[in-house]
């Protein structure tokens, strides 16, 4: 009796997990089927589970109906500058925040955590008059500049992380005369580079993904990138449909070499950041 | 420690400490106080960007209120979204996270299968799912006729627009059972023991245990997500432009209609403004309501 409540726990379990990942699989693969085949395929009943004709044409499509490629350098350009500019601007404040001892840096701390629960869109129509107003839209400086000022996400998970750093490291340079650049650069930055690497991973992911920004500071087709270049194939009167879901297969590649190449980045980022709140 | 150990004197720390969060103490002026403001203040006027700003008090926040049927409906729709997808979230996530949790085979390539969907942009599962949901062509109608069950029209249909948007949202949920996971695995194994000896069964462990320890973490994700579905834009955004009828309207999408298609600045800042508050309330409302349920280690 006990035996057989315990076997029929296990296969419920593995057919609840064998059919969870099932949903999540069936939309990607069905991308990445429907990326491979002409339009007229794609319109046909019953449905063609697996294309007969595989249409790589569709990918050359891609290049040659918009300038794909231009999206491509663009958002690599805006996402290096992101990349850049997070890793130096969030350890500098993490570390001003947890190991050096001043008045005002718990206030400091607290109001940045605080921008976390800000709902970031009612933020962006000012944003939007602000760069208007420097003169600055249709260019990718609202993009880029901001990830030099820290992002609170990102500052609570390296506090997090140089809090087991003993501070007896830092102490032992000063004894040799070093000062708080050269400890960063020297001491701390080869320590946290597990974490580092979180941050990079983590700003590539939200700048290659950001739609809202490109939206409302670029105009010009030539300075789109991919998250809103995408959208240009969708239109009220033609879509190409085999030609789009390449396109989206196309966005998506990076990220996923990207995420299979440094799984457990991905895994200790979301856990940093997720669990301790 | 004393600075004077440390070789600095407080003062010359006290000066570093601020040269290194400068660059916070800058953001959070330029891109967090100074647009607050900003939108406070043309919140409060007459602007299309354009011409010179005019001051017209109040009277942007009681036109939404009293004009603006389209303002009602899409708060409707955010709330209705959040309210379906925050708890499926929550409990989809809580499940999933116990069953890895298990001596299963496969662990690791299961927790990478749930991840993957949340790698995706939302502008391709946005472009992904309307594909799928297509009522002639899609998939999902296609196996749904197969087993002999009715099409359904997915978001052509007014009743069903926001719940679709709910099932593509639930989709990629696998970052928060990652999380949920790690935070199983940090439950200490000898109280899991301990109801054991008492005789207790997975129910108690669950009840009395697991819920407890992890309530915190639920705490925290499940306002992160809230804030998350009240700010629901992109995906009707490229999918439905709000229809069919406005019945996919978002919040966010009509404060942007109103700033960028109708040029209408104060309005939307005003708008921007209730949202603002509204998401600052219902956090309030969760934060104060948590502590019937939360659980604090050192809490007595």
């Amino acid at each position: 009796m006990m035996k057989t409540r315990r076997t029929g726990a296990v296969v419920l379990t593995y057919l609840c997990l064998v059919s969870g990942a099932i949903c999540c699989l069936i939309p990607l693969l069905w991308l990445v089927r429907s990326s491979l085949m002409s339009t007229e395929d794609m319109f046909k009943l019953p449905l063609i589970f697996f294309p007969k004709k595989i249409r790589f044409q569709n990918y050359a499509e891609v290049f040659t109906m918009v300038p794909f490629a231009k999206f491509y350098a663009n958002t690599i350009f805006v996402v290096t500058f992101n990349i850049f500019g997070a890793l130096i601007s969030n350890l500098m404040i993490a570390y001003g925040l947890t190991r050096i001892e001043f008045k005002g840096r718990k206030l400091m701390f607290s109001l940045s955590i605080g921008t976390l629960m800000l709902p970031a869109y009612v933020q962006l129509i000012p944003l939007f008059i602000e760069w208007n107003w420097f003169g600055k839209i249709n260019t990718f400086f609202p993009l880029i500049v901001p990830a030099f000022f820290g992002n609170a996400f990102f500052i609570f998970m390296l506090c997090q992380f140089l809090r087991t750093i003993p501070r007896d490291f830092d102490e032992a340079a000063f004894m040799d005369g070093a000062n708080y650049p050269l400890i960063i650069a020297k001491i701390i930055l080869p320590l946290a580079k597990p974490a580092m690497a979180v941050v990079a991973i983590f700003q590539f992911m939200f700048t290659w993904n950001d739609f809202m920004g490109p939206l409302l500071f670029l105009n010009d087709r030539e300075k789109f990138t991919l998250a809103i270049g995408i959208r240009t194939f969708i239109s009220t009167y033609y879509t190409p449909w085999g030609v789009l879901m390449a396109a989206a297969t196309l966005t998506i590649l990076p990220l996923i070499v990207l995420f299979f190449s440094a799984q457990k980045f991905f895994i200790s980022g979301l856990t940093l950041g997720g669990i301790k709140g | 420690m004393t600075g004077a150990k440390m070789g600095f004197n407080t003062k010359r720390q006290t000066l570093w400490g601020w040269i290194l969060i400068s660059p916070l103490c800058l953001g959070l002026t330029l891109w967090v106080a100074f647009p607050m403001g900003l939108s406070l203040w043309t919140s409060l006027t007459e602007w299309d960007m354009l011409s010179k700003a005019e001051f017209v008090g109040l009277k942007n926040y009681i036109t939404i209120f009293t004009e603006d049927e389209l303002f009602l409906k899409s708060v409707r729709n955010t709330l209705y979204f959040t309210v379906l997808s925050v708890p499926l979230q929550m409990i989809i996530a809580l499940g999933g996270a116990l069953l890895l949790n298990t001596q299963v085979r496969g662990k690791r390539a299961f927790r990478t299968i749930f991840y993957l969907p949340s790698l995706i942009p939302i502008v391709v599962s946005s472009v992904m799912w309307l594909w799928l949901f297509n009522s002639q062509y899609g998939l999902i109608n296609y196996l749904l006729h197969s087993v002999g069950l009715n099409r359904v029209q997915w978001i052509d249909s007014r009743h069903m627009v926001i719940p679709s948007l709910t099932i593509m949202n639930i989709w990629n949920v696998g970052n928060i059972i990652i999380i949920f996971l790690a935070g199983l695995q940090g439950i200490p194994k000898d109280l899991l023991e301990a109801v054991e000896i008492d005789g207790g069964r997975y129910w108690h462990k669950f009840r009395f245990v697991i819920i407890p320890l992890l309530s915190p973490i639920i705490l925290y994700n499940m306002i992160v997500n809230m804030i998350k579905c009240l700010q629901l834009f992109v995906e009707p955004y490229i999918m439905t432009g709000g229809g069919p009828v406005n019945s996919s309207l978002s919040f966010v999408l009509h404060i942007y209609n109103n700033a960028f298609k109708y040029g209408k600045m104060g309005v939307a800042n005003a708008m921007a403004w209730v949202l603002f508050i509204l998401t600052l309330l219902i956090s309030l409302v969760i934060f104060k309501t948590s502590c019937h349920w939360t659980y604090y280690e050192g809490d007595r």
